[in-house]
C-alpha cells in the first residue's frame, strides 16, 4: 500500500487544489512545476469550485482488480467551470441515464480499499446536482 | 548522418507461448534477423520492452538478452515508451547507426502478458496512463479508449457499429498471415453483437493481449555489401510526444503527438502523405486507427470512417491498412508491437509475405506505433531500395 502517496495527494483528492500560474494567471489541475502555457515556474495554490459538465465518459464492465467489485461504474472528463478539463467517476446516477454535457458537482467518496484488512481510500467523484431543498 | 537500412528480419508467433520465457522468445527473433542478415555479432542491442519487470519479475533485459543471444559483452539495453517501445527501440538503433556511433545494431521488441490473469495485465498496462490522477479513477487502458471514441460518437455523429469496417478488415487479413494470433475472418454482424468492455468500447475493438517477439538488424547504406539479407531503407522513423493524461491534451480528439511526428517523418523523408502505398496505424482499438488516420493527414477531423469506405483499406484498395493483420488480427504483444509492424512492412517490400497479402504497390510503407492513449508516436517510414 503507498501510504506516502496518498498522503502526498491529500490536497487534491479532498479539496481539488491545483495550481494558479504567478505570471500568466493559467490554471492547471494536477498541480505542475511549470506553466503548461507560458513555462513560468512560479504558482500558488488554487483550489476548484468542483462544478463542471461532463464532456465524455464509459461505463467500465471488465476492471483492474482493485475496481472488479464496483463494475460497472462510470469514469468521465469533466470540464470544470474554471476552465480545466478532469478525469473522475461518475457516481450515483445509472449509466443509462448519463448524458454528454450534464451539470456535475464534486462529492467525496470512497475510491477503492486496499484488499480486506488494508486502508479505504477516498478521493473526489462527481455526481448530478443535488437540487437545493427550500424552506 | 548516415542513411539507415534494415537488413535482417526475424519474429516468433504472436501466441499465448505458455511454453517459453522472455528471453528465449527475444533470442529467437534476435538470432533469425541476425541469420537473414549474415552476421555473427552487433555493436549494440536495444530491446523494446514494456512489461517484463511487473509481469516476468524481469529488468535488465539488454544485458541478459545479449548474453543469451551470444553477443557476450555487447551493449544491450532496454528501451521503455509504453505500447511504442517497440518502434522507440527501433529509434534508438537508427540514432546510434544514423550518427555514426555504431555500424550495427539488433533490435528486438518482446512482450509476455501471458504470465498472470487478463487481469492483472490489464491493471500494469494501464501504467501508461496517468498514475496518480488516471489509473486511481478506476480507468483502465480500454476505458481510456472509450473516453475518446465516446466522444468521437457524440462529434461527429457515427453509429458504434460503423467502427466494424477496421476490425473485419484486419482479421481478414490476418487469416493469410502464419505468425498472427486470430487467423479467423469475422463479420460486421459478429462485430455489433459483441461483449461490451468499456462503453462503447466491445471486445472486437480490442488488440487482444499477446506474447512475442520481433527483431531486425539496422545498418549504415554506406556498408550494405558486407550483409547478405535483402535490404530495406528506412526514409524516417520519428518520434512525437504529447501529454500522458488524456484531460489534460489541447484537443481531445486530435492526437498531437502523431501530428508531430508524422510531420517530421514527412520532413525528413521529403515524402507526402500521398506517396504511401500502405498504412499500418496502431489499431490497438478501433478509435486509434480512426484518429491516427486523421492527425496523419490521410483523411480529414472525423472522416477516417468515411474516408477508409471510399478509398477500401482492403488488400485491393487504394490504402491497404493493417496488411499482415495490425494489432487486432496479430495481436498486441505490447513492448514488442512497434517491432512486428515494421518488420511486417519490410517483408510486405521485400515481397517475402504471403502470396493472398502481397500487395500490387507495395515500395512505400508508413508504419505508426503509438504509446499509450497518443502521449508517444513513432512514425516511420520505409521504402524499397533503388525505386
Amino acid at each position: 500500500m503507498d501510504i506516502p502517496r496518498y498522503w502526498r495527494l491529500k490536497d487534491q483528492r479532498y479539496r481539488l487544489q491545483g495550481r494558479k500560474c504567478k505570471d500568466c494567471g493559467n490554471l492547471s489541475f494536477p498541480p505542475r512545476l511549470v506553466c503548461q502555457k507560458c513555462k513560468s515556474r512560479k504558482s500558488v495554490p488554487h483550489e476548484f469550485k468542483g462544478l463542471g459538465k461532463l464532456y465524455t465518459y464509459t461505463a467500465i464492465y471488465q476492471a483492474p482488480d482493485r475496481f472488479d467489485p464496483m463494475v460497472p461504474y462510470i469514469v468521465g472528463l469533466i470540464d470544470l467551470e474554471e476552465g480545466v478539463r478532469i478525469t473522475a467517476q461518475v457516481t450515483d446516477v445509472l449509466p443509462e441515464d448519463v448524458v454528454i454535457g450534464m451539470d456535475l458537482e464534486m462529492v467525496i467518496r470512497k475510491i477503492y480499499a486496499d484488499g480486506d484488512k488494508g486502508p479505504i481510500l477516498y478521493g473526489y467523484k462527481f455526481r448530478p446536482i443535488l437540487k437545493k431543498m427550500t424552506a | 548522418m548516415r542513411k539507415v537500412a534494415i537488413v535482417g528480419l526475424g519474429q516468433t508467433p504472436v501466441r499465448e507461448h505458455w511454453g517459453s520465457n522472455l528471453r528465449d522468445l527475444a533470442v529467437t527473433a534476435l538470432r533469425d534477423a541476425m541469420e537473414d542478415a549474415g552476421v555473427e555479432t552487433l555493436d549494440g542491442v536495444t530491446v523494446g520492452n514494456m512489461l517484463s519487470g511487473a509481469l516476468s519479475e524481469q529488468e535488465h533485459l539488454g544485458a541478459l538478452i545479449a548474453d543469451y543471444a551470444g553477443l557476450e559483452g555487447v551493449e544491450g539495453m532496454k528501451i521503455e515508451a509504453a505500447c511504442g517501445s517497440g518502434a522507440a527501440a527501433i529509434r534508438m538503433a537508427v540514432k546510434a547507426v544514423a550518427s555514426g556511433l555504431m555500424d550495427s545494431v539488433g533490435v528486438v521488441g518482446v512482450e509476455k502478458l501471458t504470465e498472470f490473469s487478463g487481469k492483472f495485465s490489464t491493471a500494469s498496462l494501464a501504467t501508461a496512463a496517468d498514475a496518480d490522477y488516471e489509473i486511481t479513477m478506476g480507468l483502465s487502458f480500454v476505458g481510456i479508449n472509450a473516453l475518446l471514441m465516446r466522444r468521437y460518437l457524440h462529434d461527429y455523429n457515427y453509429d458504434r457499429n460503423d467502427f466494424a469496417i477496421f476490425p473485419v478488415n484486419a482479421h481478414h487479413n490476418a487469416q493469410y498471415n502464419p505468425n498472427a494470433m486470430f487467423r479467423h475472418p469475422i463479420t460486421a454482424e459478429q462485430y455489433a453483437k459483441s461483449k461490451i468492455i468499456a462503453d462503447p468500447i466491445n471486445i472486437l475493438d480490442s488488440s487482444p493481449i499477446a506474447d512475442g517477439a520481433a527483431a531486425l538488424i539496422v545498418v549504415a547504406q554506406e556498408n550494405l555489401s558486407q550483409f547478405k539479407g535483402k535490404p530495406i531503407s528506412i526514409l524516417a522513423c520519428e518520434v512525437g510526444t504529447d501529454t500522458v493524461a488524456l484531460d489534460n491534451r489541447e484537443e481531445l480528439l486530435w492526437l498531437k503527438g502523431a501530428e508531430r511526428s508524422v510531420k517530421k517523418a514527412y520532413h525528413v523523408s521529403g515524402l507526402s502523405v500521398k506517396d504511401i502505398d500502405f498504412y499500418e496505424p496502431h489499431d490497438a482499438f478501433s478509435i486509434m486507427t480512426a484518429l491516427s488516420m486523421e492527425a496523419s493527414g490521410f483523411a480529414e477531423k472525423g472522416q477516417a470512417i468515411k474516408f477508409a469506405d471510399k478509398v477500401d483499406i482492403g488488400l485491393k484498395g487504394k490504402l491497404p491498412l493493417n496488411v499482415c493483420g495490425g494489432l487486432k488480427g496479430r495481436g498486441h504483444p505490447v513492448g514488442a508491437t512497434g517491432v512486428y509492424q515494421v518488420v511486417e512492412a519490410a517483408q510486405q517490400i521485400r515481397g517475402e509475405v504471403p502470396p493472398e497479402l502481397q500487395l500490387e504497390r507495395n515500395h512505400i510503407g508508413m508504419i505508426q506505433n503509438i504509446g499509450g492513449s497518443g502521449a508517444t508516436v513513432i512514425t516511420t517510414i520505409l521504402k524499397k531500395i533503388g525505386k
